[in-house]
């Protein structure tokens, strides 16, 4: 693989750039910010975008620009930590059945079916009905999400690999189904569990915004763009801008790994090399 | 051997038992009693003590739980903390609402992708198969209750052509309240659109390398010909299975989009539930809700026997 081949595919360098500048601006974040983040301004509140507030301001005058910035800090915590669940638990388990079979293949993949029946959503809405809202849950609920799907994933593509001369090989001098799958399942499997990943990452992010926006997200007074856009709702007719920015920094930051998703599938699968 | 058809449904089964188990087991964690809860804060030990009993709180785990997934089979989910009127009845008003929202988009969505996916894959490469998956890939990216903030502000607020929110109830009259779903639903279809839209080509385009689409073509049919009698078909699988999932995202889409247009569906009730703690609403409420996920999703794998004829004697 060439770095000039790389380079040649568009998505992934649009998608390249675009991600690693939304996660500059992220850690910009924690150095600077137009204005402090969450400073109330009553008498500049609902005011268009300017040349003293980029994006405006929303109903308590506080700077937009300065809490989309914060905001991808909650965005890119939760979708980051809830893959590390999802790939954390999911591939062991999609590895051990692929190695197994049988029975401990059959009762994993029913265990798989039943994750499967239970939406992010849903999870958020039964985690906040026992536990009350905040941050963690839509963590748990989109990580809870994310274990069937790269289990799935790791499973179908360690099966496929199973078959092949060099992993029958290996069994015949002797290593042991779990050195195996150390040795050779999972290197052969780390491009395609990456590009799951940042799969799974923006549909994180678009998770994470849409619990936030119904209340059973992250909580006040951390900034995130779904409750921004929930409150811009009520002001809609009033401060259009309040619903136009945040979403379309959702809108970037996903495009943005769907397009680095596409690319690095491209790039990495060998059947284009 | 069982056949293909018996299994799928033996699964299904099995996994809303073990989704039943689950809920049960989650909402028994919860700090706090029922009964308690429904009297308030005045009341005497005796009356807590007494509700406690005809609510059958004092009885063993086991004997609540078999009662309770008793009742979820006669349709009987208890009665409401809040509200004490059963949940059947509160659900089912609820679903009037949710239920057709959930199919119109559906069935919008699957209009518009199902010729953008041909359309784009017969053209491959074109201007226009590029232009349609530039768009389809920025639609993937927007979320249904951004975009739907997006046609409120332009068709209800700027244009004032359909209300912004609210519904009027389908005894108000049936066009009327249609009307009212016509915004939400757009909003729900046009993301999903986005992602069928995207896999719907890339099956066809799969199945179009195929050597028996080589050999079609070579005996003289036309593209046309081959692209709807055999290409089309054998795509077919993977767009199933994509819509079988996309039905799971339209639910949960639904439960949130009707927040932004304050339609009384199942998504206002969990929510207002949620704050007001009644559990068992919510317990009712996520059942029916993997209830009818676990069911679209057997439809699904039952469709692939009629959709490919070699999986109908496997098992």
């Amino acid at each position: 693989m060439s770095i000039g081949k790389v380079l040649a595919n568009r998505s992934f360098c649009v998608g390249l750039i675009v991600t690693s500048l939304i996660a500059l601006v992220a850690l910009l974040s924690f150095v600077w910010t137009p204005y402090p983040v969450g400073a109330f301004d009553i008498a500049g509140k609902l005011k268009p975008p300017s040349a003293a507030h980029w994006l405006g301001t929303d109903h308590f005058g506080r700077d937009i620009l300065s809490m989309i910035m914060v905001g991808s800090r909650n965005s890119i915590a939760v979708a980051s930590v809830s893959v590390a669940i999802g790939a954390g638990i999911g591939v062991p388990l999609g590895l051990w059945g692929a190695a197994t079979g049988g029975f401990v293949d059959e009762v994993l993949m029913r265990f798989n079916d039943l994750v499967f029946a239970f939406p992010a959503l849903l999870s958020a809405v039964m985690i906040t009905a026992v536990f009350g809202p905040g941050a963690i849950n839509a963590i748990i609920a989109i990580g809870i999400f994310n274990i069937p799907v790269f289990a799935r994933v790791a499973r179908a593509a360690a099966l496929s690999l199973w078959s092949r001369e060099f992993v029958i090989a290996a069994g015949a001098i002797g290593k042991s189904p779990a050195r195996i799958t150390r040795d050779h399942i999972l290197p052969n499997l780390a491009s395609l569990l990456i590009v799951q990943a940042t799969i799974q990452f923006s549909l994180g992010i678009l998770a994470e915004a849409g619990l936030s926006y119904v209340g059973l997200g992250s909580q006040p007074p951390m900034p995130s763009w779904g409750r921004m856009l929930f409150e811009a709702q009520t002001m809609i007719g009033l401060a259009p801008h309040m619903a136009l920015f945040p979403g379309l920094a959702i809108v970037i930051t996903v495009l943005g790994l769907n397009l680095l998703g596409d690319g690095l599938r491209d790039v990495l699968d060998p059947r284009f090399q | 051997m069982l056949s293909y058809a018996t299994k799928r449904a033996l699964i299904a089964i099995l996994t809303l038992l073990a989704a039943s188990l689950v809920v049960f087991a989650m909402l028994e964690i919860v700090p706090g009693d029922p009964a308690r809860l429904m009297l308030g804060m005045n009341a005497t030990e005796d009356a807590v003590h007494n509700l406690q009993e005809q609510m059958g709180l004092n009885q063993p785990l086991a004997i609540r739980y078999f009662s309770w997934l008793g009742g979820l089979l006669t349709g009987d989910l208890g009665k409401s903390y809040t509200y004490s009127v059963p949940v059947f009845d509160l659900i089912k008003e609820r679903v009037a609402v949710s239920l057709p929202l959930a199919v119109i988009s559906l069935a919008l969505s699957t209009l518009i992708a199902l010729p953008v996916g041909i359309f784009a894959a017969s053209k491959r490469g074109k201007f226009s198969d590029t232009l349609a998956m530039g768009v389809a890939q920025v639609g993937v990216a927007i979320p249904n209750f951004w975009f739907a903030l997006l046609l409120v502000y332009l068709f209800a607020v700027t244009l004032r052509l359909v209300p912004a929110g609210g519904f009027p109830g389908w005894g108000a009259g049936f066009g009327v309240s249609l009307k009212s779903l016509i915004l939400p639903s757009i909003a729900l279809a046009l993301p999903q659109a986005a992602i069928l839209a995207r896999i719907t080509r890339s099956a066809l385009l799969e199945v179009l390398g195929e050597d028996y689409i080589r050999t079609a073509r070579a005996k003289g049919l036309s593209r046309r010909q081959v692209l709807y009698r055999h290409a089309l078909r054998n795509a077919l699988i993977p767009v199933l299975t994509i819509l079988g999932l996309q039905f799971a995202f339209l639910l949960a889409g639904t439960i949130i989009i009707e927040n932004v247009f304050y339609l009384p569906g199942l998504g206002r009730l969990v929510f207002q539930a949620i704050t007001q703690r009644d559990l068992i609403v919510v317990e009712g409420v996520v059942m029916l809700l993997i209830a009818t996920l676990v069911l679209v999703n057997l439809l699904v794998d039952l469709s692939y026997a009629i959709v490919d004829p070699r999986l109908r004697g496997r098992s």
